[in-house]
């Protein structure tokens, strides 16, 4: 059984390494790609680190605390021009 | 010019949702459409065991990685705006879209972190059979990352699926399947994927041409054309054959934006499709200046054709859609006005009922709600007029889009005729007309993107919620500020990626 078990893990660990080296040596070999990969990051940091995180705040997510309280908000974004306007029921 | 134009925070915001969808759509079809022609190079490689169909395989995947390394994550900035500038939209349909978009992410994230690893990195590594599957399986993984936010858009041309509810200021989704597979979505899904096909075909036919003018990579350049002019003639063909059922589609759900396509003031029987027209610019719904400026052809009955299936059937023009017409049945937008702003009104009262804990009351007006709410979005228009989308724009993307289309298979035709003949090389007019056709290709995408999202104003969600109403409330200022910056970033990225790609091109596949 013991036997059995270690044969396994030996075996998941040879796996994973080779999965390693598979990525380590393609990523080793790449020749444009390397460039492309400085561009992706630099892009990710512009996206994510500048952009997002100055200019692009989650307007509702920073603005109110609750789900209650952000739908609310929505909710008198969109009644504002009822006023003035004759309601169906009652003539209000 | 300019001076024209509304500079309100809500106009800079489409602006600059406008720049940011239409640069990140220049790397998109391409990924979209080579994998498969990529994955048709390999197969035939491993089929064959012909060492040139590697070479070249490896060579379109190399120009794949540049693209698709350059476009990824530019659809990020679109979700940023959604937060900051589409706000009370972002809220308001949340739950519909939310959970499927972030599952979508996260499952392409590790079908691609795999797939494309394999693909890149396999040759030689992982067994033949296992490669190709890796290769077929990015052209899954990438074309299936496009249903969700497809189905998302097709839903805000058609909202179906879904009821408002009141209390949380949110539209549910009441039926997946009438979201995910509603007719407008499979239209859409395999439209965008078809003209991605036939992009990236005319990606292939545009390189290969060139290498043939100049007399380099003669072998790869024919072999690489017969391939790509065979899936892109039938890719363009599947694709006028999908546009068309969109049209029929859009004919039934948005006939207004329709009727912008053909510059349709006066509903008609037998109504034409205009095949030559000047439209003017001018022109307003309500006035009686003529629909075009001078010189137009119509083909009789075609749009009556296109719309309903039959050549003698009437097709509602804008100023039925806008005042009616009581002899057709059709409801004009001022009619809908009313009811839309009982929606609101009703909506209102409701919410107030609510506060003040009078249950009966909030029932009545829930009720009163309920039976004018398909007309909600009307009651945020001030005008009737409002409900006209820009006709000129409209217009012109989509006759520029028609134009293109109809091209592309006489194209991939001429191709494979003189490749049969095998007299291509000596073909200098074509190979020269070639290698601007992915230009050509670009242009009728983009212009395809127009047509959806210009003719489908002044909607976010069509007939439920206008642009100016899912926009923030915010002031103009920062988003011009953002506008500019994603300008210059993007410019810089496409510099990137043709520079990138152009010396690749001229490095050839020999130094792969």
């Amino acid at each position: 059984m013991n036997a059995s078990l270690e044969k396994d893990t030996a075996g998941h660990r040879g796996c994973l390494l080779r999965i390693y080296r598979f990525y380590r040596d393609g990523f080793r070999q790449m020749t444009v790609g390397r460039t492309l990969w400085k561009i992706i990051f630099i892009k990710v940091f512009i996206l994510f680190a500048v952009l997002k995180f100055f200019f692009f705040p989650d307007f509702l997510a920073t603005t109110f605390s609750t789900d209650r309280q952000r739908g609310d908000y929505v909710m008198e974004q969109l009644t504002p021009s009822a006023q003035g306007y004759t309601n169906p029921v009652q003539g209000e | 010019m300019i001076e024209n134009f509304d500079l309100s925070m809500v106009n800079w915001a489409r602006a600059q949702f406008a720049l940011t969808a239409m640069y990140h759509w220049l790397f998109v079809p391409l990924t979209l459409g080579i994998t498969w022609i990529i994955a048709f190079y390999h197969t035939i490689y491993v089929t064959t065991g012909n060492e040139e169909w590697k070479r070249l395989t490896k060579f379109w995947m190399k120009l794949f990685g540049v693209n698709f390394a350059i476009g990824v994550a530019t659809g990020i900035i679109l979700e940023f705006q959604f937060g900051t500038n589409w706000s009370n939209y972002s809220w308001m349909v949340g739950d519909i879209f939310g959970a499927p978009l972030a599952i979508e992410g996260i499952v392409a994230f590790f079908l691609e972190a795999t797939f494309f690893a394999v693909m890149f990195f396999g040759w030689n590594r992982v067994s033949k059979g296992f490669h190709l599957f890796a290769t077929w399986m990015v052209a899954v993984g990438s074309n299936l990352s496009a249903v969700w936010i497809l189905v998302a858009n097709a839903w805000m041309q058609h909202p179906v699926g879904q009821a408002f509810n009141p209390d949380t200021a949110r539209f549910e989704m009441q039926n997946f399947f009438e979201v995910a597979f509603s007719p407008y979505a499979i239209n859409k899904f395999t439209h965008v994927t078809s003209s991605s096909m036939l992009m990236a075909a005319l990606f292939i036919l545009s390189i290969s041409s060139w290498y043939l003018l100049r007399g380099r990579h003669l072998v790869m350049a024919r072999r690489s054309i017969v391939v790509a002019a065979t899936l892109g003639l039938f890719a363009s063909v599947f694709t006028i054959f999908n546009g068309d059922e969109s049209a029929f589609e859009i004919a039934k759900v948005q006939p207004m934006k329709l009727a912008a396509f053909e510059g349709l003031y006066d509903g008609q029987k037998n109504a034409g499709l205009v095949a030559i027209g000047l439209i003017n610019r001018d022109k307003k719904v309500y006035d009686t200046q003529t629909p075009f400026v001078g010189f137009n052809v119509h083909m009789p009955g075609l749009l009556s054709l296109m719309a309903n299936r039959s050549f003698g059937s009437f097709v509602p023009g804008m100023k039925d859609l806008v005042y009616g017409n009581a002899e057709q049945h059709i409801l004009g937008s001022a009619q809908k006005m009313e009811r839309g702003k009982k929606a609101v009104a009703s909506l209102d009262a409701y919410k107030k009922a609510q506060k003040s804990g009078d249950q009966a009351a909030a029932t009545t007006h829930l009720a009163a709600f309920n039976e004018y709410k398909e007309f909600l979005g009307y009651g945020y228009l001030q005008k009737p007029e409002e409900a006209v989308p820009p006709v000129a724009l409209t217009f012109n993307a989509f006759h520029v889009m028609i134009m293109l289309g109809m091209l592309f298979p006489l194209i991939f035709i001429g191709y494979l005729y003189f490749v049969r003949k095998g007299t291509l090389a000596e073909k200098k007019w074509l190979l020269g007309f070639g290698t601007i056709t992915y230009l050509l290709g670009m242009i009728a995408s983009q212009a395809g993107w127009v047509v959806a999202e210009v003719g489908r104003q002044p909607w976010a969600i069509q007939g439920l919620l206008p642009v100016s109403i899912a926009r923030t409330n915010l002031t103009s200022g920062t988003v011009q500020t953002t506008f500019f910056m994603f300008l210059i970033l993007f410019t810089l990225l496409l510099i990137a990626e043709i520079s990138i790609m152009v010396k690749q091109i001229s490095i050839g596949p020999e130094e792969n």
